[in-house]
């Protein structure tokens, strides 16, 4: 497949693997000299020796939309918290479970209302696109966030090759569906396969990315390997994972877990601190590695690009 | 021997019962906590204060089937390291988690049903802790039996904030309430029917032990 990364990023810039792959022993120092002071003091030494590195690159893409002076969430920690039923409902399981998982050969169906509808190999869709580098904040609906050099692709790119009808007007995804290789689906905690949707105009957003890396490698299969989607200003379980179906339809599509709980996440899902979570408030969250929460921002601080998307909508209705 | 290992037992089972503090503090010594490390700590608290609750409520059915009337020893213990866990788990909440933003707490604990719930439990086991000692014991006589009953309001109000905190999977939950259901159930069967502890009960005369501070919490358990 075809990398392309920016020109103005020096690669020194890139923390090497061996570097944030030692974060452990690094943190464990960090915890022993933090024990030395008053526990609450510990308790944030502790924290904040877990925030990594500060990403000041301020245009990892050639649009310069998508950069954030953010520090980004260690690897370690992207990789080894994660929420991926598929592979169990606990944060720590899809690191476990996905271990032996294998994400090739691997082929992605484009139907519905398309021009060019098929069955196309992964690694042909990656030859007619350009993967780049992009960090991007990821806001889980569970107030928790991160902030991730993903690598990947426009949406758009993919859309404008298939070419979908007038007729289209929203995007369905869906994840494989194979119980004997993805452990999590042989238990009825959410309707399996995993479903989202997107709105058109969503869709080809140029923030809306298709992911197959994140931190400069292949995409771990715990993140969703070998390819998913990311929609930075939503929360990220509209990010589905190991998508194997991308449908073109005329109306709005289900999502998996607004099937599950429809009182409690929506089609849009736009991250809004103004609107609960019926059972925790939305308005802050807890950035990983940070002791404090820290508030919440309108479309998960994409509000300059994508608000307006959603100009005439009553976001407290369609959350 | 025998005797030594009796006087032991008590102190033993002490320290193990502190020993899930002592790992969660070495954890959040040495960054072992995960990724979110005060949600981390709300859950192991949490679970480990409804395990105690659910220890404690055992342990009469326990002595009744085994006949072996020393476990009603150690039930206060149990009861109290309960109620330290869950303060632990109130704690984590108010301090590390929300850090006195007494606004959002109170928000909180009157518009989220789950925390409304969580909190009235554990309210509810102050009184407890305030009268477990040996002098409340004997002041209120078979009150103290009536106003412990309260403990299973508790366990319940533990097993339902347990359950409606969880986003989707309650697997967890479940098992503990199947495992509370049990020893209620247990609780109902006619103790001369079956048990062997019940049917010394009635004959044997109170050991030393027993009757410093299990006495009044035998009956007790009995009408539970």
């Amino acid at each position: 497949m075809l990398i392309g990364r920016a020109a103005d990023i020096p690669s020194s810039e890139i923390t090497p693997e061996r570097l944030y792959l030692g974060r452990r022993a690094f943190l464990a120092a960090a915890g022993m000299a933090a024990a030395a002071f008053a526990l609450p003091g510990a308790a944030r030494g502790l924290v904040t020796a877990a925030s990594g590195r500060q990403a000041s690159r301020s245009a990892r893409d050639p649009a310069g939309h998508a950069a954030t002076d953010d520090k980004l969430t260690p690897y370690e920690q992207v990789t080894t918290y994660n929420n991926y039923y598929e592979f169990g409902t606990g944060k720590d399981e899809p690191a476990l479970h996905a271990r032996a998982f294998r994400p090739r050969p691997w082929t992605v169906e484009v139907g519905g209302e398309v021009a060019h509808p098929a069955r196309y190999d992964l690694d042909d869709i990656l030859a007619h696109v350009t993967v780049q580098e992009r960090v991007y904040r990821l806001r889980c609906v569970e107030a928790w966030s991160m902030v991730i050099p993903w690598m990947g692709f426009p949406l758009r790119q993919l859309i404008d090759r298939v070419q979908p009808t007038s007729q289209a007007r929203f995007v369905e995804f869906t994840t494989l569906y194979a119980p004997d290789r993805m452990p999590g689906e042989r238990s009825g905690v959410l309707a399996w396969p995993y479903v989202e949707g997107l709105r058109m105009d969503e869709a080809t957003h140029p923030l809306t990315l298709l992911v197959t890396g994140l931190y400069g490698r292949a995409l771990p299969n715990q993140n969703g390997a070998p390819l998913r989607l990311v929609v930075p200003w939503k929360y990220g379980f509209k990010g589905i994972k190991a998508i194997v179906r991308i449908r073109f339809v005329r109306t709005q599509p289900q999502n998996t877990w607004a099937i599950s709980a429809p009182d409690e996440y929506g089609f849009y899902a736009n991250v809004n601190p103004a609107v609960d979570h019926p059972r925790w408030s939305q308005a802050r969250e807890r950035r990983i590695g940070e002791f404090f929460r820290r508030p919440t921002l309108p479309f998960n601080g994409y509000a300059d690009q994508v608000a307006q998307l959603y100009a005439r909508m009553d976001l407290r209705r369609d959350f | 021997m025998k005797l030594v290992l009796a006087r032991l037992a008590k102190p033993a089972l002490f320290v193990l019962c502190l020993a899930p503090l002592g790992v969660m503090v070495f954890d959040a010594l040495t960054g072992r906590l995960a990724a979110e490390p005060i949600k981390d700590l709300t859950h192991r608290t949490g679970t480990w204060g409804i395990t105690f609750i659910t220890a404690t409520l055992a342990l009469t059915p326990l002595r009744r089937v085994t006949g072996w009337n020393r476990l009603q020893s150690v039930r206060r213990m149990l009861g109290l390291f309960a109620f330290t866990y869950l303060t632990l788990h109130f704690l984590v909440y108010l301090v590390l988690d929300q850090f006195f933003d007494w606004h959002t707490i109170a928000k909180d604990i009157t518009r989220r049903p789950y925390i409304t719930v969580g909190f009235t439990g554990l309210m509810l086991m102050v009184p407890l802790a305030v009268t477990s000692t040996r002098g409340w014991v004997r002041r209120l006589g078979k009150r103290w039996v009536l106003l412990h009953a309260l403990i299973y309001v508790t366990a319940l109000a533990g097993i339902v904030h347990f359950t409606w905190s969880q986003k989707k999977d309650i697997t967890r939950p479940t098992r503990y309430a199947a495992v509370l259901v049990v020893l209620m159930g247990a609780r109902l069967v006619p103790r001369r029917a079956l048990w062997r502890g019940g049917a010394r009960e009635a004959v044997a005369p109170a050991q030393p032990v027993q009757a410093r501070a299990a006495t009044p919490l035998v009956r007790g358990a009995g009408t539970g």
